[in-house]
């Protein structure tokens, strides 16, 4: 088909939407180089001193790090939990497969507040709050939901003729997938490991309810910073965050084509 | 899906590899939710503390107490007004992305993308930098010599802030909704003599609308249940079904009534979910 040309009326009108969604984003940049002491926009002056003040406050350089640390562990743990159960519901199909599988990715649609109270609820009673185990428990039943959808679709849409004809040539099954679905999944399990991560590392409400005095997390940091003060130190943040999760997409990109995966597997 | 060949052994590994998620979902998902449901209707004293009886008071309470009853009215309506105006906002871009083609089309689904790998903090913060008393709107409005305005801790900032967190899902919702409009339809309709107008209104409009109805029940369902957004932008002062079941699980401890808060969120979820089911049979 060819590209029609929009009415002028379109375009002035997709033009403002476009700048109302984008606005709160791009504004941060400029903020985050204000030299004010408190957020004004325009600011009345320019400095790097919020990025210098970033680096001064232990808290928020501690919750990076953890932050950093829980989404790696998630990551790994939620590949090593959905691999296995992808391959049993995707090509052993046991009875109950499709309600089994929407039953582990359920979690996803239930609203983070109510299954925050829930989980608040129950850890409170196993001494988890405030742990690190607890963080990473509440975190693995958001990111496996999604790990178990984007490889069940790339499963899926592997031919299941290679796994057989090496089957026939005589390699046992594990054998079969460690030497043939798994490589051929490669892509898949990068964008599900990135997905993990950048889900795992944005977790907000979860962590909200999970954190305490004694561990805590970025974007929770951010939250309360966010919730008790106006300056334009989380302008700062946000832009370093910015930079890092598109590190992160170009990485996956550039190394096993995320946009592909992501096209197929999504 | 094409099966492999199982074997006899099949079903024993089958539920040797879904053990561990399985165990995951046991102890964070089934049990808490559970859980959840029994805290319902569970008797707690002042100090916070729960006692062993069971009781419909947490339920009744809230229909007793008026402050449960606005809390519940204003989070429906305030939800449907951002989902409105999240659909107002998103459908130019919807379409216009629609009808563009190659790169330019690739370069504005990714910034529509974009958004949603933002946190929903950083984004919140920017309404602020935009909308406070020392923000971007009121600059403008003070070199204009008009007077300040109260943008922020007040609902409007809440559904603005809202909205345009929300944009991304409904322009999604959108898109697939037109790929059932054949742009010859359009043409058919000018050559029959419509005016743009006319062939926007007659036949544009009413054959998205499958795409609308999702969007608009995405959105309603993800605005009911979000919290950084109102908590942020409301400043304490607007009072939402997610900023209570917060406030009352965290800061006043009342476990019992944060629990049927969060049954009466899924009431209006299953709710909006079998009105969506109805209108889409129509």
């Amino acid at each position: 088909m060819d590209e029609r040309p929009a009415s002028p009326t379109l375009t002035i009108l997709a033009s403002l939407a476009f700048v109302f969604l984008l606005a709160p984003v791009v504004i941060v940049l400029p903020l985050s180089f204000s030299g004010d002491a408190f957020m004004a926009f325009p600011p009345q002056s320019w400095s790097a001193r919020w990025y210098a003040a970033i680096f001064s406050h232990a808290r928020l350089i501690e919750a990076f790090f953890v932050s950093l640390g829980l989404a790696a562990t998630v990551t790994a743990l939620s590949l090593m939990i959905a691999l296995p159960a992808t391959y049993a519901l995707v090509r052993l199909r046991p009875p109950g497969a499709e309600a089994m599988f929407s039953l582990f990715t359920a979690p996803l649609l239930l609203p983070t507040i109510v299954l925050g109270l829930a989980i608040l609820i129950v850890f409170a009673g196993l001494g988890l709050l405030g742990t690190w185990r607890g963080l990473l428990l509440a975190h693995l039943v958001v990111c496996t939901p999604y790990a178990l959808r984007v490889l069940a679709t790339s499963l899926a849409n592997l031919p299941a003729d290679v796994e057989q004809a090496a089957a026939t040539l005589g390699a046992r099954p594990a054998t079969v997938f460690r030497r043939v679905t798994l490589p051929l999944m490669l892509p898949g399990v990068a964008a599900t490991g990135a997905l993990c991560f950048l889900v795992s590392f944005d977790e907000t409400v979860l962590s909200l309810f999970m954190t305490g005095p004694r561990i805590s997390t970025l974007p929770v940091e951010m939250f309360h910073h966010v919730e008790s003060r106006a300056d334009p130190l989380v302008a700062a943040v946000s832009v370093l965050l910015v930079g890092f999760t598109l590190l992160v997409v170009v990485l996956v990109d550039r190394s096993l084509g995320l946009g592909k995966a992501f096209l197929k597997g999504g | 899906m094409s099966a492999g060949a199982p074997g006899a052994r099949g079903p024993m590994l089958a539920v040797a590899l879904l053990i561990p998620i399985f165990a995951v979902n046991a102890l964070v998902f089934f049990w808490p939710t559970f859980n959840l449901f029994k805290m319902s209707f569970i008797r707690g004293e002042a100090t916070g503390a729960l006692t062993d009886e069971t009781t419909l008071a947490n339920w009744t309470g809230l229909f007793r107490d008026s402050f449960y009853s606005e809390l519940l009215v204003s989070s429906v309506t305030i939800s449907l007004v951002i989902t409105a105006l999240t659909l107002v906002l998103s459908y130019p871009i919807a379409l216009y992305l629609h009808r563009a083609r190659g790169l330019r089309r690739t370069v504005l689904l990714v910034l529509v993308i974009s958004p949603l790998l933002t946190s929903a903090v950083v984004r919140t913060y920017g309404w602020i930098a935009i909308l406070s008393d020392g923000g971007l709107v009121n600059s403008l409005l003070k070199a204009l010599g008009l007077p300040a305005q109260r943008l922020i801790f007040n609902t409007q900032g809440v559904v603005l802030g809202l909205a345009e967190i929300l944009m991304p899902y409904m322009i999604l919702a959108l898109l697939a909704g037109f790929g059932r409009l054949d742009a010859r339809l359009e043409e058919a309709a000018a050559t029959l003599g419509a005016r743009p107008r006319q062939a926007f209104w007659r036949v544009v409009l009413p054959l998205s609308l499958p795409g609308v109805m999702l969007g608009c029940l995405l959105c309603f369902v993800l605005a009911v249940s979000s919290f950084i957004t109102p908590k942020l932008l409301g400043g304490g002062r607007v009072f939402l079904l997610a900023t209570e079941i917060y406030d009352q699980a965290i800061v006043t401890l009342n476990w019992p009534l944060a629990a049927t808060l969060s049954m009466v969120v899924l009431i209006v979820f299953g709710l909006a979910l079998a009105l969506y089911a109805r209108a889409a049979r129509l």
